[in-house]
């Protein structure tokens, strides 16, 4: 990068010392500044100009290298006078600047000024260096295959939003019960509530594999816009909202008390413990089977549907929105990809479709490392389960609605290595990408 | 007290096979079959009825997509733990296969993840009616001892049986999924003791994983045993909730793997039992 090679060339000259009495007290102005400079670890170049000598005979190529020499005017010569075919560029203290340009002009030297003022474009310089460090940060230095904070996730979004602004925009839909905002990502190449594709993660918060495949999904969705094809194509006529951090009172609670944490942190009246399960609070069969009465139930389903407010925010947005096509919630563990019903064995209507489609989406899953999922209504492969949030959006008419369990089956469980979240995440992708794209070609 | 009975197939191996899973009701074999020392109690007065779960009456077959199969595979997975299990073999069922009963399981030691080919059969009752009962798991595996842990475990047993550096640890593995490689016998120690009280607490309405190994110490060998306090962390996945056991444990490569004491811990202080009340 050009602006690089202008900082690395500036050289510490502060701290020599003055030739005669009468400069001392200049001089002496001169040290305090480069020390107070020193002190914030950043010398300033308030006025400093730098200019460009054209050579044009050796005799000036004489008197430009006893200037150098002599430390009088404290010059910092970028390009060294070394003949008449190459410049001379020579960075002037703004205290000096009169006094030199007298001199070249009294010796017929021409100069022109190339930097005027170089402290403002040190601090353009570094402005920019932040942002590209943002956008690297969002893409290239974060680490994907590691479980990060809430905080940390919270500030790669925003680096993604930074690094995609035609594409991705962050949307706050609300807070959380102890009042942290939550924020969708939108993916979106324009229109106005074009028809749209749902994924949230982290409802459940001890899940950590699902949060980490919620951003590096987000990232990949975002970096493969304009060179994947059917991701691009599906761009054109639909939007993608990711919420990755979707019980985030749970997450912050999973990181600094209990690992395995899986509710929200409502307050639950005359009980002593917390929380309620945000998958049993959905407004779909709410408190029947699969579902606690006790609150302190890691399945509890709370007072009234809709009663968790990271519920409710969700609700309201779907209802409001009015255009979801899709709806694709990510738990852990156990490798499956099941779609409604939870709250009743009794097949949804739509459930050959949907069977299908996850066979399909989980058959390009497997072919990237192997894993293997089943595929099944909720109620049939895992447990009759009421409440949840798929058999909510389905009843609403979104008709491809479905949850993915990750890995692992039971070895590792909730605290599957970091070192398996890009696998997962990558293969998982395969089969978002998958469901997605049958989504797309079947409007309805 | 009705019974309801599986026969299951396990193949141990990634390869697949073609066993099928059938199910008879009526009268079952008597059971009796050879245990380990300190394996589940054996029930009394077995009454054989035709009661049986009705996913499996409308179809005879156990559909290897639906709970059923993989609850009853899990249990089996405690079972073979609970038999053959050590600091250096903790047995994994890894997929039912579609279209037949077939259970790859996955046997791993402390430096190669192997797989071991050869077949082991299996049946499983789970007793119905009022009051807990243990599952009956009946079982014969070759395959298994085709994978030699015992130099591993001879130099491990060895190493810990001079009382004179009694180790521990805690939260195994940790948060991010780690498991120093000091502490890897430890934590599949502990996922095999583990395996004795989820075979123990086992019905058609659960299916049981350990989370993670809260912390262990070890004890001053006795009786040539090496001897363990673990208090482990379990996943019941159908009421979703994590479940407290301290565990008093001895092994030696000759006696195996034994649990002698077992207590439940409450889920907080300020709860009664655990919760029990998913409906």
């Amino acid at each position: 990068m050009g602006t690089m090679h202008l900082l690395l060339s500036i050289k510490a000259g502060a701290l020599r010392a003055g030739s005669s009495g009468q400069d001392t007290g200049r001089m002496k102005v001169l040290v305090l500044f480069a020390l107070l400079a020193a002190a914030n670890c950043e010398k300033v170049f308030i006025g400093d100009q730098v200019i460009r000598v054209n050579v044009e005979s050796e005799e000036q190529i004489l008197l430009l290298r006893a200037l150098e020499q002599d430390t009088y005017w404290d010059l910092d010569f970028w390009l060294h006078p070394v003949n008449t075919e190459v410049p001379v560029d020579i960075r002037v203290p703004s205290s000096s600047l009169y006094a030199v340009k007298d001199y070249l002009r009294a010796h017929n030297i021409q100069f022109s000024v190339m930097i005027s003022n170089l402290q403002e474009l040190l601090d353009e310089e570094k402005a920019e260096m932040e942002e590209n460090n943002m956008s690297e940060r969002s893409s290239k230095s974060f680490n994907f295959g590691a479980y990060h904070s809430l905080e940390t996730i919270y500030s790669w979004m925003d680096g993604l939003v930074a690094a995609h602004p035609n594409l991705v925009t962050k949307e706050q839909i609300g807070t959380s019960y102890e009042g942290r905002p939550m924020y969708v990502l939108k993916f979106s190449t324009g229109g106005d509530k074009r028809p749209a594709i749902w994924v949230d993660s982290g409802i459940h918060s001890r899940e950590w594999v699902s949060q980490a495949t919620g951003v590096w999904t987000a990232n990949q969705i975002a970096s493969d816009y304009g060179t994947d094809a059917s991701l691009t194509s599906l761009l054109k006529t639909m939007d993608i909202y990711l919420l990755i951090l979707a019980n985030p009172d749970g997450y912050v609670h999973s990181h600094t008390s209990d690992r395995m944490w899986r509710k929200t942190r409502s307050k639950n009246p005359g009980s002593m413990c917390r929380g309620v399960d945000p998958n049993r609070n959905w407004d779909a069969g709410f408190g029947g089977p699969g579902a606690s009465t006790n609150p302190c139930s890691d399945s509890y389903h709370g007072p009234s549907p809709h009663s968790e407010i990271e519920v409710k925010n969700v609700v309201n947005l779907v209802k409001n929105h009015g255009n979801f096509k899709s709806f694709i919630s990510i738990h852990a563990y156990s490798q499956l990809l099941m779609y409604p019903y939870g709250y009743t064995c009794t097949d949804a209507l739509h459930a050959a479709e949907l069977d299908s489609v996850g066979r399909s989406a989980v058959q390009k899953l497997s072919s990237l490392h192997g894993t293997t999922y089943k595929v099944g209504s909720i109620c049939k492969i895992i447990y009759q389960a009421s409440g949840g949030s798929i058999d909510w959006t389905y009843n609403l008419g979104i008709k491809y609605s479905f949850a993915f369990e990750l890995r692992d089956t039971g070895r590792y469980g909730f605290i599957l290595p970091a070192n398996q979240i890009i696998p997962t995440a990558s293969e998982t992708w395969l089969a978002l990408k998958d469901i997605m794209e049958y989504v797309r070609d079947h409007s309805y | 007290m009705g019974w309801t009975l599986f026969i299951l197939l396990v193949v141990l191996t990634v390869v697949h096979g073609n066993p099928t899973m059938t199910v008879r009701t009526g009268s079952g074999p008597t059971v009796g079959f050879d245990q380990h020392p300190n394996s589940v109690p054996l029930g009394e007065d077995i009454q054989t009825t035709t009661e049986v779960v009705e996913e499996v009456m409308t179809t005879g077959v156990l559909n290897p997509s639906h709970y059923p199969a993989r609850r009853a595979a899990t249990v089996v997975q405690h079972y073979l733990n609970t038999r053959y299990g050590s600091p250096y073999r903790w047995i994994f069922f890894s997929t039912v296969h579609s279209g037949s009963s077939e259970v790859g399981v996955e046997v791993e030691d402390q430096h190669t993840l192997g797989s071991v080919s050869g077949q082991c059969s299996a049946e499983l009752f789970f007793p119905e009616g009022e009051g807990q009962s243990a599952p009956q798991v009946q079982a014969s595996c070759e395959g298994l001892h085709q994978s030699n842990t015992t130099a591993q475990e001879e130099a491990f047993y060895q190493q810990h049986r001079a009382s004179n550096n009694l180790v521990s640890g805690n939260n195994i593995p940790d948060s991010y999924g780690h498991v120093e490689p000091s502490m890897k016998p430890f934590w599949q120690l502990g996922g095999v003791a583990s395996s004795f009280i989820m075979l123990r607490e086992s019905n058609e309405s659960t299916l049981y994983n350990m989370a993670q190994v809260a912390n262990f110490t070890q004890l001053e060998t006795e009786k040539d045993q090496l001897r363990f306090n673990y208090h482990v962390l379990l996943h019941e996945m159908i009421s979703q909730e994590i479940i407290h056991w301290k565990l008093l444990v001895t092994w030696s490569p000759e006696q195996g793997v034994q649990v002698l004491q077992t207590e439940l811990q409450p889920k907080c202080h300020h709860c009664e039992a655990p919760p029990n009340t998913t409906n």
